[in-house]
């Protein structure tokens, strides 16, 4: 099967029922893809899939024929997407880890939503779980985010 | 620089490694290299205190107590490295030690490069990142070391200029000679700055205060920033070495329990796995050896993972198989009910009681909880030609260099060890099992470099459980309505069990967070341990034994305020009692356990402590007059030598459900170099209180963790409150002893919050995790 990946273009012949992440993460090196939970509850794998945020770890392969895939990397070509440039003006992470996935969402919210209100914000980013608890600051910055866009 | 301070330089010598080849592999080549060296105590002659005030640095393990190294190398093209020895796992101290070293010695901040350090006490000093202590310990060493950096580079360029030291300042990345208004750059000087000989210790001057660029200011970006937004921020679970295979384990799930009997041709048969090895356990006290059982290792996580799968292991529990969360909690509860271990004692107690107008009996309970970093542990070991070496996600590199040296019987010399980034520490990754399982698979793979990685779900069943504590509290009042006694009994498996056989009460280091050092100003205090023996791996969890510690005795004070009828902040303050130092040292049974600090320089002050309070309840407008269904709570502690108070402001609708619109923390953790870094650690704290206060439940049956992953283990989500944080920090001067930031955000809150909960709704929660008490 053939997909794309940031815009390569990629076959795929290993098993089908390999999720995404594990593709991402251990074939081709994309490690900003991260490894939470594993199951879907804590959103640090998420990318973009046909430009709409899905958890790579609960999504196999077999499903992604022809589909474009975006990741962390491929966000942005210098890595200037507004909601990284928001991410960084608010000091936003503490250890990290959960920040590409966090981005990843934010960015799929406001692809779809280019002015979410707070509920709207709340909501899409409740599947992203941060254990150092910077989501005061996630929230405003997907909000000075949204104001960019 | 006062007098202490110059003090500090006698006994600092700033050593030109320049030309030697100690540093390979940290440094390009090039430029100017310096290395602080410390001597170690008494080496010189007058043995004089080595830093204005005197640190517990002393007492730390691996006997490098003297010997903090901080390197700097500039290159020709101006480029200034830092090294950092610390590990990053959210609190900033990768940025905010740096920091440190570059301001003292005029760097640009925007010219500096960070290089992490490998796990070398030796040569870096102590690297052990826990306990709050990464700028307690090292804001004098690494000032110390960037003021002789910009010694040699003034010095460099007095040279060129054939001028005097007298005539040349050092002002952001270059020398300016000040008659003239001529400067050259860092890069410019480095080859000379490098040839000199290092300045004597006591030459050196220290920047005035008023005159830091960074140091103070919260301005500065955290160093990993681009990295951590970009995907390209290394984690353990993200390193990849040449020829590496992927490692999953399955483990005992019972503490001590062995595997039987396993298909290993199922495993093999799944494609991509290539061996499947057992890995043996060690009983208790295990310190922080893995817990054995059988690996696969395979070209894939994903192949590892299915091979494990397949694997079907019988395992042979053993003892602990008894392990029942619901029956310990009941053998708790009755140690907790009668006469215990006297820990601390004054006055006479059971007179006071005996004799009070009124006696007030409570009981707190708090379950196991665990870490749950973000990252789950992971590691990989080359084990090759007689070395080691290991990436791996941990708090303790030098610990972890011994430990990998010790399972592999090297010596520490063949043995590397470098620290990632950490996705989340708490204190989990303090203990480097899971590097220690990467070193044994790949010395069993013949030096193939090996991965190992867990799972949510490996990492929540075999974590190392912040203990589980159940407490039993008697007040005594007086006819006037004044407490004169308490007497407090704590319960509480010890996390020493990981160190030594069987310890059946709290230690000492456990009763000194937040129970025997209480400054509560009760005439007849009584301070007692109940037993309990550790059927899990107990281990430190972000503030330890202050949670349950803290939790028991702000909320006790809350109780006895409404029971009165009392301002819960006035009530606090009175019993924190008037502004003094309080030291119990001659009335507890053993030792009073100061963080691992010298009392005089951290003394327990209830001054401070009381201000902490007063600023929270100002700033939170503490009395304000709230609609019905909300709250405020307050409670306080001095953990870390830090101190802290918050406000909770809570609110509760028609169904039960709770949110927190606001939070007011107060710290004076002393001088504070980073306050951006300090705020987000409050910020952070908060929601992982919260986690605490709602969720956090780890339970035992038949000897196994009942949890999994998030579904049965939740933690806090965006939204469900601690979304406005406001930090205060107690402005404080240099001269005031730095103390910890990455825990004492924690204890406070979980009291501040069911404290707030009561006075929102009169229901007193005193058995954690929230759950849905408020609605059944
Ligand atoms: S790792 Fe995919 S949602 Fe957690
Ligand atoms: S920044 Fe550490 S988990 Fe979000």
């Amino acid at each position: 099967m053939k997909l794309k990946v940031n815009n390569q273009e990629r076959n795929f012949s290993g098993d089908p029922q390999m999720p995404l992440m594990w593709y991402l993460r251990d074939e081709l090196g994309l490690t900003g893809t991260k490894f939470g939970c594993g199951v879907g509850l804590c959103g640090a794998c998420t990318v973009h899939v046909d430009g709409r945020a899905a958890r790579a770890c609960a999504t196999p392969m077999q499903s992604l024929d022809g589909k474009a895939i975006t990741t962390i990397e491929g966000l942005h070509p210098q890595g200037n997407h507004p909601v990284q440039k928001a991410w960084r003006d608010a000091n936003v992470p503490q250890c990290g880890y959960c920040q590409p996935g966090q981005i990843m969402q934010a960015a799929a919210l406001l692809n779809e939503n280019k002015r979410p209100n707070d509920e709207q914000i709340l909501s899409a980013m409740s599947g992203n779980i941060c254990r150092c608890g910077c989501y005061q600051r996630i929230f405003s910055a997907v909000k000075a985010a949204a104001k960019e866009a | 620089m006062n007098a202490n301070m110059r003090n500090i330089h006698k006994r600092l010598l700033l050593e030109n490694v320049s030309r030697r080849d100690m540093l390979k592999g940290v440094f390009a080549a090039g430029g100017l290299v310096l290395a602080a060296q410390v001597f170690p105590r008494g080496a010189l002659a007058d043995g004089g205190s080595v830093n204005a005030y005197k640190t517990g640095a002393d007492g730390m393990p691996g006997g490098t107590v003297w010997d903090p190294h901080v390197y700097v190398s500039i290159a020709p093209d101006g480029t200034v490295t830092i090294v950092t020895h610390r590990s990053e796992m959210g609190t900033g101290s990768r940025t905010s030690l740096p920091m440190i070293v570059a301001d003292e010695m005029e760097a640009d901040w925007s010219k500096v490069k960070i290089v992490q350090a490998p796990g070398d006490e030796q040569k870096y000093g102590n690297q052990d990142t826990d306990g709050s202590r990464s700028i307690r310990h090292f804001i004098q060493p690494m000032r110390a070391c960037g003021a002789a950096a910009r010694k040699m580079l003034e010095t460099a360029a007095a040279a060129r200029w054939g001028c005097s030291d007298m005539e040349v300042r050092a002002d952001m990345h270059k020398v300016v000679h000040v008659p003239t208004g001529r400067s050259l750059g860092y890069g410019e000087l480095a080859a000379d700055a490098a040839a000199l000989k290092t300045p004597r210790a006591n030459t050196l001057e220290l920047k005035d205060p008023s005159k830091f660029r960074y140091i103070g200011k919260g301005k500065v970006q955290i160093t990993d920033l681009r990295d951590i937004t970009t995907g390209h921020a290394n984690y353990a679970q993200d390193v990849r070495v040449d020829g590496m295979k992927y490692a999953v384990v399955a483990r005992p799930t019972v503490l001590g329990g062995k595997a039987v009997k396993w298909d290993e041709a199922a495993a093999m048969k799944v494609p991509g796995v290539v061996k499947v090895v057992a890995i043996s356990g060690t009983p208790m006290p295990a310190k922080f050896m893995p817990l054995g059982g059988v690996a696969v290792v395979a070209d894939s996580t994903w192949a590892a993972l299915k091979g494990r799968d397949a694997l079907k292991v019988q395992w042979d529990d053993g003892p602990n198989a008894d392990y029942d969360s619901g029956t310990y909690r009941q053998a708790m509860a009755a140690s907790a009910r009668k006469p215990g271990k006297v820990e601390r004692n004054e006055g006479n107690v059971d007179a006071a009681l005996a004799g009070a107008a009124k006696v007030i009996e409570r009981e707190y309970y708090i379950p196991h909880g665990h870490h749950a970093t973000m990252e789950p542990p992971a590691a990989v070991a080359r084990v090759a030609g007689g070395k080691a070496e290991v990436w791996a996600c941990v708090q303790s590199p030098g610990g972890t260099r011994g430990d990998v040296a010790g399972v592999l019987g090297m010596k520490e010399e063949d043995v590397t060890v470098n620290v990632t980034l950490l996705g989340g520490g708490f204190g989990r990754k303090s203990k480097c099992d899971f590097a220690l399982e990467a070193a044994m698979l790949s010395k069993a793979m013949g030096g193939t470099p090996v991965k190992v990685v867990w799972t949510r779900e490996d990492d929540i069943r075999h974590g190392f459980y912040h203990s589980v504590s159940y407490q039993h509290v008697t007040a005594g009042l007086d006819a006037s309505n004044k407490v004169v006694a308490w007497r407090h009994r704590s319960v509480s498996p010890s996390l020493m069990a990981n160190f030594m056989p069987d310890p059946k009460r709290e230690s000492s280091l456990e009763l000194g967070l937040g129970l025997i050092d209480t400054p509560f100003n009760v005439p007849n205090l009584r301070l007692e341990t109940g037993e309990a023996v550790a059927k899990t791996r107990i281990g430190w969890f972000r503030s330890v034994n202050n949670i349950p510690h803290a939790f028991a005795m702000q909320s006790m004070v809350a109780e006895l305020a409404a029971e009165l009828g009392r301002d819960q902040k006035d009530f606090l303050l009175e019993m924190i009692g008037p502004a003094r130092i309080v030291d119990p040292r001659g009335t507890v049974s053993s030792e009073l356990w100061n963080y691992g600090d010298p009392w005089e320089t951290y003394p327990i002050d209830t001054g401070r402590l009381r201000a902490v309070v007063e600023r929270a309840a100002k700033e939170a407008g503490w009395g304000k007059k709230l609609p019905p269904g909300e709250g405020l709570g307050i409670a306080c502690q001095r953990s870390f030598l830090t101190y802290v108070a918050s406000v909770v402001h809570v609110k509760v609708d028609k169904d039960g459900n709770v949110s927190v619109p606001r939070v007011d923390t107060a710290i004076d953790c002393g001088f504070c170099v980073n306050p951006e870094r300090v705020a987000s650690q409050m910020e952070g704290a908060a929601v992982m209180g919260l986690s605490i206060a709602k969720y956090t439940n780890i339970t035992f049956k038949n000897g196994r963790v009942e949890q999994n992953n998030f579904h049965d283990y939740p933690v806090l989500r965006i939204g469900e409150g601690g979304m406005d944080v406001r930090t205060h920090i107690m402005p404080a001067g240099i001269d005031k002893p730095s103390s910890g930031v990455g825990e004492p955000g924690v204890p406070p809150f979980a009291p501040a919050f069911f404290n707030a909960l009561h006075a929102a709704t009169g229901k007193r929660i005193r058995n954690l995790p929230l759950g849905n008490q408020l609605t059944a």
